[in-house]
């Protein structure tokens, strides 16, 4: 692993100068956008799992690795966000406008869990968001409104200027805008001041109380936002799927995304891409180990935690 | 009469409640003190419990039919399960977080590597078993104690005293040996027991090997007394262990103890209320957990303390 490791060092500092880095995200894009008229429908499919896992990884990266916040119960914005697009469709809203009842009922839900809890210790924390990802889970197993253990069947696919999306290129392109949404997003909140609180109270959060920024509120904005993010991506998940059931958002689906984020290196948007692209890739290549491959991402956790704490992604030289 | 069936049912789910709680409180234990020692949430010490109760299950397969698998054969597998468990929590100890405590990591990488320790455990033992349920069969009647139309099996008797007596021999460890002396000096200060020539890592090991023996115990009795176990098992206890663990006040032993017998007997009358019913009780449950930590997150016997970031 050390190797392959050097080999990424070796091959950024080649790639080093900005001018060469903008090139290589101009091919990478070019590659991205042009890659429905070459590709078959299996890869298109892929890719489009992975933009959307990307979406997800990014928008927990704001909680995890730029406010330092542990999150395991992401799934569960994504499930609120999905169950609401569902929800609303199902009474006749038109899709575009349940994105921002999604985006509001994910933010409410932040705000429930994270507004009592902040206040505690970093573990209290993973648990207790631990606890509400299967909440839930449970509530929406039970509820008539979600459609109990079956979950919601034949969400309407959504129309844009009279375009029914229904075909998977037609996903593809979506989600494929969601992530340069989602990474502009990221990139603009690193360098706010909001993000550079988030950086202060990850670091030292005695001494940014002590500067004047309020600890609780500024992390309840993490949560918030991170919420949203998984709002969205859960609101576009559920038209591409037209069904939704409570066990697509089990404590494996929030694990997945928080290895996505801890694999690619927390705190870095193109470490959070990296970690989303291996995440899908690593199964669709390695498909006959099958039920084997939960196994290999726990050992994975512990070692690269052991081994390379700062995720795949080389560090900033500072 | 009316009253009279109120007060059965009472009693019933009392023994219940109990039973529940002793499973709870000896999850809770070793969640408790590995907290205690080095400040780790261990979140695979539910997946430990499952694993306790998988070995146990190997092992009466293995001794029952030279044993029986009466009290004998059961007494041996819960031995034998508390042992070899009890060192694969040294194992993991080892591997996955004295690599890290020698790095004074971070905790969140602490708790993440848990995750993934968790995950590990989970995963492994599913594709051992094909996530199949396996049953575990003994020879237990459900001959018992009679008051009314309440029944109280000699399994559940057992089961409580030997949770009684798993405890008290804890509470002998912790407070009347050298080893445990060791554990709660390191609880209270790791730097200053390691210029007093006390070894830290091995004390650390130690703990680990207790905690997940009693977690095994846990995990074979209840396998005994569901008669089923699986390898999802854990997730939820570990869940509810925590819980207990916080109730009762994290760190603190006795605190382990009693948040485990508080919340079995809560959680058994909430699934009496009308309103909470079977199908939500684990929501009650986090329910309670949540109100907990942020009215009272020292716990009934836990001691305040202000965290240095």
């Amino acid at each position: 692993m050390g190797n392959s490791v050097g080999l990424i060092d070796r091959l950024k500092e080649n790639l080093g100068g900005k001018k060469t880095r903008g090139v290589a995200l101009a091919i990478l894009f070019a590659v991205v956008a042009l890659l429905p008229l070459f590709a078959n429908n299996y890869i298109e499919e892929v890719m489009t799992n992975t933009f959307f896992y990307i979406v997800l990884a990014l928008g927990l990266n704001i909680v995890i690795g730029y406010a330092g916040l542990v999150d395991l119960g992401y799934a569960a914005f994504f499930a609120v966000g999905a169950y609401t697009t569902g929800i609303f469709m199902k009474m006749g809203l038109d899709f575009w406008f349940t994105i921002p009842i999604s985006i509001v009922f994910c933010i409410i839900a932040g705000i429930i869990i994270g507004g009592p809890t902040l206040r505690l210790r970093s573990d209290y924390l993973a648990i207790v968001t631990l606890g509400f990802g299967e909440i839930t889970r449970i509530v929406a197993r039970n509820l008539k409104i979600t459609g109990g253990a079956s979950g919601l069947v034949g969400i309407e696919r959504p129309t844009i200027f009279g375009h029914k999306l229904y075909q998977i290129t037609d996903f593809y392109y979506t989600f494929f805008i969601l992530v340069i949404l989602a990474i502009i997003i990221a990139m603009r909140l690193h360098n706010s001041r909001l993000g550079r609180a988030w950086q202060y109270i990850r670091e030292d959060e005695d001494a940014a109380e002590a500067m004047g920024i309020d600890p609780v509120k500024t992390k309840l904005y993490a949560y918030m936002i991170g919420a949203a993010f998984g709002g969205v991506a859960g609101a576009f998940f559920a038209v591409k799927m037209t069904a939704i059931s409570p066990e697509t958002f089990a404590f494996t689906q929030s694990a997945m995304i928080l290895l996505a984020v801890i694999l690619g290196g927390m705190g870095k948007i193109p470490g959070a891409i990296l970690g989303a692209v291996f995440l899908v890739f690593f199964p669709e290549i390695f498909r006959e180990i099958g039920q084997t491959r939960m196994l290999v991402f726990g050992i994975l956790l512990v070692i690269i935690m052991v081994f390379r704490p700062q995720g795949l992604w080389p560090q900033r030289k500072s | 009469m009316h009253v009279m069936s109120l007060f059965y049912i009472v009693i019933q789910q009392l023994v219940n409640g109990l039973i529940l709680g002793s499973f709870y409180s000896l999850v809770a234990l070793g969640y408790s003190m590995v907290y205690g020692i080095i400040k780790l949430l261990n979140f695979a010490h539910g997946d430990i419990y499952m694993v306790g109760a998988f070995v146990g299950f190997g092992a009466l397969g293995i001794f029952g039919s030279i044993l029986g698998v009466g009290w004998l054969g059961i007494t041996v597998a819960l031995l034998i399960s508390m042992f070899l468990v009890g060192l694969l929590g040294m194992l993991v100890h080892r591997i996955a977080y004295q690599p890290l405590l020698n790095k004074r990591a971070p905790r969140m990488s602490l708790l993440i590597t848990a995750v993934g320790v968790s995950f590990t455990l989970f995963n492994g033992v599913m594709v051992m078993t094909n996530g199949e349920y396996k049953a575990f069969s003994t020879s237990l009647g459900y001959e018992g104690i009679s008051l009314g139309p309440v029944n109280i099996t000699y399994t559940q008797i057992i089961m409580v005293v030997s949770t009684a007596i798993l405890m008290l021999v804890l509470y002998w460890f912790i407070n009347r040996t050298m080893y445990g002396k060791a554990m709660r000096a390191i609880a209270l200060d790791q730097d200053a027991c390691r210029l007093m020539g006390i070894n830290v890592t091995k004390t650390i090991s130690l703990t680990f090997f207790v905690g997940s023996a009693l977690a095994a115990a846990a995990g074979v009795m209840a396998g005994v007394y569901y008669g089923s176990i699986h390898f999802y098992m854990g997730f939820i206890i570990g869940l509810k262990a925590f819980t207990a663990a916080v109730i009762g006040g994290i760190g603190s032993i006795p605190g382990a103890m009693l948040g485990g017998l508080i919340l079995g007997l809560l959680e058994t009358a909430g699934t009496q209320l009308p309103f909470v019913g079977s199908a939500w009780k684990d929501v009650f449950t986090f329910g309670i957990l949540i109100l907990l930590l942020v009215s009272k997150p020292t716990g009934i016997l836990g001691k305040s303390e202000i965290e240095r970031m």
